[in-house]
């Protein structure tokens, strides 16, 4: 009795090494490549804004040893390339130093990006997931549209935005809220159809047969049967769906002389000429983006496993 | 009074079109070349002429959406204009940003092909940066590079970057380990391997990279003209004439922009079609 718990536990311990090795094993190239990211990033920061150093030493007559252009590069106000303390520092100060509903808090221009992006995304989904239920129901949309969903992909999103932006403007809605969820749902809708035209058809000739062996309609078929089936597919490009909406949501934000959000913040960094502040706010977004996959990822697993179809 | 016939002619047609196209996709004739490409078009041709109906009936104003009929007219008065806007967009800015890109992806993807700890740090990092908006770059690259096409180039290089090295790395990795045996048998080196073996295994994924990465170059061009163009270019015409509420040249633009965005996908499409014809997804 005392034996056997003895090897329970030194197995789920030498599994739990195994376990923890693997993780390491993952872990330790991607730390590598990122600490190389981040030395190439100083190097680069002291080459680019060395130029600026050796000008302003000019300026005052002085000549700069090594070490002092190295410490001058590190320091500066307005970098071509700031250092990665200088950004990280900008970020850590727009985001817990400001308060969350100031206007300089990356906080709260990343919830108003964050907000468009669930709203496109919500829009974007419906939207697609509607479009694969008519295309697997009815041949004659899934001629007619397909070709021209994956023509829309091919039309930069870009062009359109002031367009629609003008559009919705005369049409009397206000606020730049709906036109980033639009431009957004555009990028998003389109994973979305393809995934789920592919898991609606998921179910193969044997599942289909037995269902027609039970008499089961047509509509329920497509309940208990291509519905759930359709589950991990979906999930799939929802992480690919959102991922997008944000990108289209900043791509909104850019272009259109919107004064929040993180597209915003960039926009305005470029019009004053503080490099810190496009930086904080691309990593912000980076974060956030990040943030959403790991979310959707965490939900798909739930999901699945609720539904016994873990992978 | 006119108009509204217009507009009832209109929704007739699309009807018409819409059971001419149901009686199509049902029919025996379904697989053939010809009504596969005619339905998408016929549809297509049905929501133009939708268009067209409502804006005529209702009488839109062309400050808020012009007839396709107008956009067609501006598009036709302006070729000129439109061409130097493509050539300065598509051909300069996009263009060589995407061989550069591609290029430079490529290069890197068989630089970390022999070390598997890089590549290892590298797929997920690149996965995840491949999803990001790098588009906010755009000015940071426009301020290095200045107003001409060199930024505009710059900026399509980060973007198609990670997309391309991740399917390239990816794909390297496809050829099955009986081939791998194979080619040891033959006493195969490391780049007969590469080129015989695994640089065609891992066609359809790059070329899916490559896919992908057409519509961002054409994305990237046109946002980083936002941030600061020469007096010409597709993303500098379109921010200034819709601030002149000249919306029938935004849309020639637009159209200029989907015809781009088509053609260009089209063209990878079909240089898949050459290089990775053995691939299942290839085949019909």
């Amino acid at each position: 009795m005392a034996m056997k718990s003895e090897t329970g536990k030194t197995g789920r311990l030498y599994r739990l090494s195994v376990w923890s090795v693997r993780r390491m094993a993952n872990a330790l190239p991607v730390l590598a490549v990122l600490a190389a990211i981040v030395v190439l990033w100083y190097a680069g920061s002291v080459a680019m804004n060395a130029k600026w150093a050796y000008a302003q030493a000019e300026r005052a007559g002085e000549t700069l040893s090594l070490s002092q252009l190295i410490a001058d590069t590190q320091s500066q106000n307005r970098p071509r390339l700031p250092p990665p303390h200088q950004v990280f520092a900008e970020l850590w100060d727009s985001t817990v130093e400001k308060k969350i509903t100031s206007k300089r808090s990356l906080v709260y221009h990343g919830w108003v990006t964050l907000s468009a992006t669930f709203q496109g995304f919500a829009l974007g989904v419906s939207v697609g997931i509607l479009m694969a239920v008519g295309i697997v129901c009815s041949r004659t949309l899934e001629m007619s549209l397909m070709p021209w969903a994956i023509i829309s992909q091919t039309v930069p999103v870009v062009a359109i935005a002031p367009m629609i932006i003008v559009l919705s403007n005369s049409l009397g809605i206000d606020g730049r809220a709906t036109p980033k969820a639009i431009i957004s749902a555009y990028l998003c809708f389109f994973p979305v159809l393809v995934g789920m035209t592919k898991g609606l058809r998921s179910p193969d000739r044997m599942q289909l047969d037995l269902l027609k062996t039970y008499g089961a309609s047509g509509a329920a078929t497509f309940r208990k049967l291509r519905l759930p089936g359709s589950v991990p597919y979906l999930f799939t490009s929802l992480k690919v769906g959102i991922a997008a909406a944000l990108v289209g949501t900043v791509v909104g934000e850019l272009p259109t002389g919107a004064i929040q959000g993180l597209g915003a913040r960039i926009l305005i960094g470029d019009q004053f000429g503080n490099p810190m502040q496009i930086w904080a706010a691309l990593f912000a977004a980076a974060i956030l983006a990040g943030g959403l996959v790991t979310l959707i990822g965490a939900i798909q697993t739930l999901v699945l496993r609720r539904m016994g179809m873990e992978q | 009074m006119t108009g509204l016939w217009g507009l009832w002619a209109a929704v007739a047609f699309w009807v018409v079109a819409w059971a001419l196209n149901v009686r199509l996709a049902n029919s025996a004739y379904r697989q053939a070349r010809a009504v596969r490409i005619g339905v998408p078009v016929l549809f297509g041709v049905a929501i133009l002429v939708l268009w067209e109906g409502i804006v005529t009936g209702f009488g839109v104003s062309p400050v808020i959406l012009p007839a396709p009929s107008a956009i067609a007219a501006k598009f036709a008065a302006s070729t000129e204009t439109l061409w130097l806007d493509f050539s300065q967009t598509v051909l300069k800015g996009a263009l060589s940003g995407f061989l550069i890109g591609a290029g430079a992806a490529f290069a890197t993807a068989l630089a970390v092909d022999r070390s598997p700890f890089l590549q290892r740090g590298l797929l997920p990092i690149g996965n995840f940066v491949a999803a990001l908006p790098i588009v906010g770059i755009a000015p940071i690259l426009v301020n290095w590079f200045g107003f001409d096409w060199q930024s505009k180039a710059a900026v399509v290089v980060a973007m198609v970057f990670f997309p391309i090295l991740v399917n390239t790395v990816q794909g390297l990795k496809e050829a099955g380990r009986m081939q791998l045996d194979l080619m040891r048998t033959y006493a195969a080196s490391y780049p007969q391997t590469l080129l015989k073996l695994r640089l065609p295994a891992a066609m359809p994924f790059i070329f899916n990279g490559l896919r992908v990465a057409t519509t961002l170059a054409l994305i990237g061009a046109i946002v980083a003209e936002y941030f600061g163009s020469p007096t010409r270019g597709m993303g500098f015409r379109i921010s200034t004439e819709v601030g002149r509420l000249g919306l029938d040249m935004v849309w020639a633009e637009i159209t200029v922009a989907a015809l781009a965005g088509s053609v260009f996908y089209g063209l990878v499409a079909m240089l898949e079609k050459r290089v990775a014809f053995w691939h299942p997804s290839q085949r019909e």
